[in-house]
């Protein structure tokens, strides 16, 4: 047992980034707000997992495992532009580059495209990097990647067609092993994770646009291409930094995509947790057209302060909160 | 037969893999933020000694190996096979060169070592963590000289070549610990 803190050098890093999003977002007339981390209902999305928290009177809830659903109930309510700095849970995701508890910064701009929203999410990154002159910067300005682009040029796959088969061929000539049954996307996001990312661009920033549909999430259909959604993620490095959404205003279709989420965990044997009938509501009420994103404070300051650990950059990991 | 779920996979433990026990040096919880998850984990092979590299989609459960510690008393060697007597049942088993490794260059009749079996057959020998032997060549000290930082290598019985201090001489006995080959201490 050791009870002391163990990210002494990133405390006041780490204030400082916040500082710094306040005051960027203030400059540009983005409201902060707060939302409940405890909600009697969760998302069904099968690639993210709820903790469960208990009263001992027998009430019983969610740890959030992102302030979207909430955030997006203000912005239905007309809030407007809004963010914040978030504390969010998820399942047992523990290892160099994860805490099932870290701080996710999450915001939404009306009127706002992905691309758009994908030049904010640069000027924020560059921004906070600036603030002290020991801090690593990005080198250069970022580029954008459309994921069906990566995967046919780097692979020679086609992610809305390849087999399952013709996946593992290809992780296997990428000298990836890997044990296990996968659907498609289930190998997309092994090449993604473990042979591609790997292969970005170490100092620079990397926009990865247009997910599979299959792998929209609350994400719109891209109208610029068939079979794949407004979705984008940022790395920095091979490091995930941010996830974002041209989102899905359509109740009818997230209705669908829920139910099929439903489906899926029943099918692999998931926990199934209570659905958010407050957030389908407010979808149903109409969500006005916007984008939003999410970052992770604790990765970008892995970058900034150049630390390859995440219990480098949180002061009581779990395991020793 | 025993299992372990990626969840429980951790540094040390031994899984049995493509039929071979095996033990895990490195595990890496990998994972897109929205997708599924994988443990990349390094694994060395006891039997060749391999380091292998697999990755296994997480919730998968592979079999445990079934590798037991025990500890032995090393009695002497025949040149081919090293042998090693279990002191309660007098029990003993016959260790060869590959099993053997590096640990040979430590073994001194009568310590006690930890002997890795798997299915009965010895996989590994792990020596005592600190052994004392005696310096059977060394060169003589030569005080004040620290162009090497203070020390000088010193040949032990069981023929391990380590850096001792300027002061220890030839014939004297010294302890060492194993894990890093490092002098510790005159005895």
């Amino acid at each position: 047992m050791n009870w002391r803190p163990c990210a002494g050098t990133s405390r006041k890093p780490r204030a400082r980034v916040n500082a710094a999003i306040r005051r960027f977002f203030a400059r540009r007339g983005v409201l902060e707000v707060e939302t409940p981390v405890l909600s009697g209902g969760a998302p069904l999305d099968p690639g993210v997992e709820s903790w469960c928290a208990s009263a001992p009177g027998g009430a019983s809830g969610y740890l959030q495992t992102s302030p979207e659903y909430p955030m997006k109930r203000l912005l239905a309510d007309g809030s407007g532009d809004i963010y914040q700095i978030a504390r969010v849970f998820r399942g047992e995701e523990r290892g160099r580059r994860h805490n099932p508890e870290f701080t996710l910064l999450e915001w939404y701009r009306q009127g706002y495209d992905d691309g758009r929203l994908m030049d904010e999410v640069l000027d924020l990154v560059q921004a906070v990097a600036a603030e002290d002159r020991a801090w690593a910067r990005p080198v250069g300005t970022a580029t954008r990647v459309a994921y069906a682009e990566l995967f046919r040029g780097e692979l020679g796959l086609d992610p809305l067609t390849c087999s399952a088969v013709q996946c593992a061929r290809a992780a296997h000539e990428a000298g990836l092993e890997l044990t296990g049954n996968l659907d498609r996307d289930g190998w997309l996001d092994a090449l993604m994770a473990l042979v591609l990312a790997p292969r970005f661009p170490r100092d620079r920033l990397t926009f990865i646009v247009d997910y599979p549909e299959s792998q929209a999430i609350l994400a719109r259909s891209n109208p610029r291409a068939v079979g794949y959604a407004s979705r984008f993620e940022l790395y920095w490095g091979d490091l995930e930094l941010a996830n974002g959404f041209h989102e899905l205003t359509d109740p009818a279709v997230f209705l669908k995509r829920r139910e099929a989420d439903r489906a899926r965990r029943e099918r692999q044997e998931q926990p199934i947790p209570e659905a958010d009938e407050y957030f389908a509501q407010a979808m149903q009420s109409g969500l006005p057209d916007c984008s939003g994103v999410a970052l992770g404070i604790d990765r970008l300051l892995m970058r900034l302060l150049d630390v390859d650990d995440i219990t480098g950059v949180i002061d009581f990991p779990w395991g020793r909160a | 037969m025993a299992t372990y779920s990626t969840s429980e996979f951790k540094a040390g433990l031994k899984i049995l893999l493509d039929g071979d026990p095996q033990v895990i040096v490195e595990n890496e919880f990998v994972k897109p933020g929205k997708g599924q998850a994988f443990n990349r984990v390094r694994v060395r092979n006891l039997r060749t000694g391999r380091v292998l590299e697999k990755t296994f989609k997480s919730g998968e459960s592979v079999e445990a190996a079934d590798v037991m510690d025990t500890d032995m008393q090393y009695l002497y060697t025949d040149g081919e096979f090293w042998h090693f007597m279990v002191p309660d049942t007098y029990e003993q088993y016959a260790v060869g060169e590959a099993a053997l490794g590096d640990t040979a260059q430590w073994l001194k009749e009568q310590d006690i070592c930890t002997v890795t079996l798997w299915n009965g057959e010895p996989l590994s020998v792990m020596p005592p963590n600190f052994v004392e032997l005696k310096i059977v060549q060394c060169d003589p000290g030569v005080r004040g000289d620290t162009a090497q930082g203070g020390t000088k290598p010193a040949t032990l019985e069981t023929g391990a070549v380590v850096k001792v201090p300027l002061f220890v001489e030839e014939g004297e006995t010294v302890k060492v610990d194993t894990r890093s080959g490092e002098y510790v201490s005159r005895v």
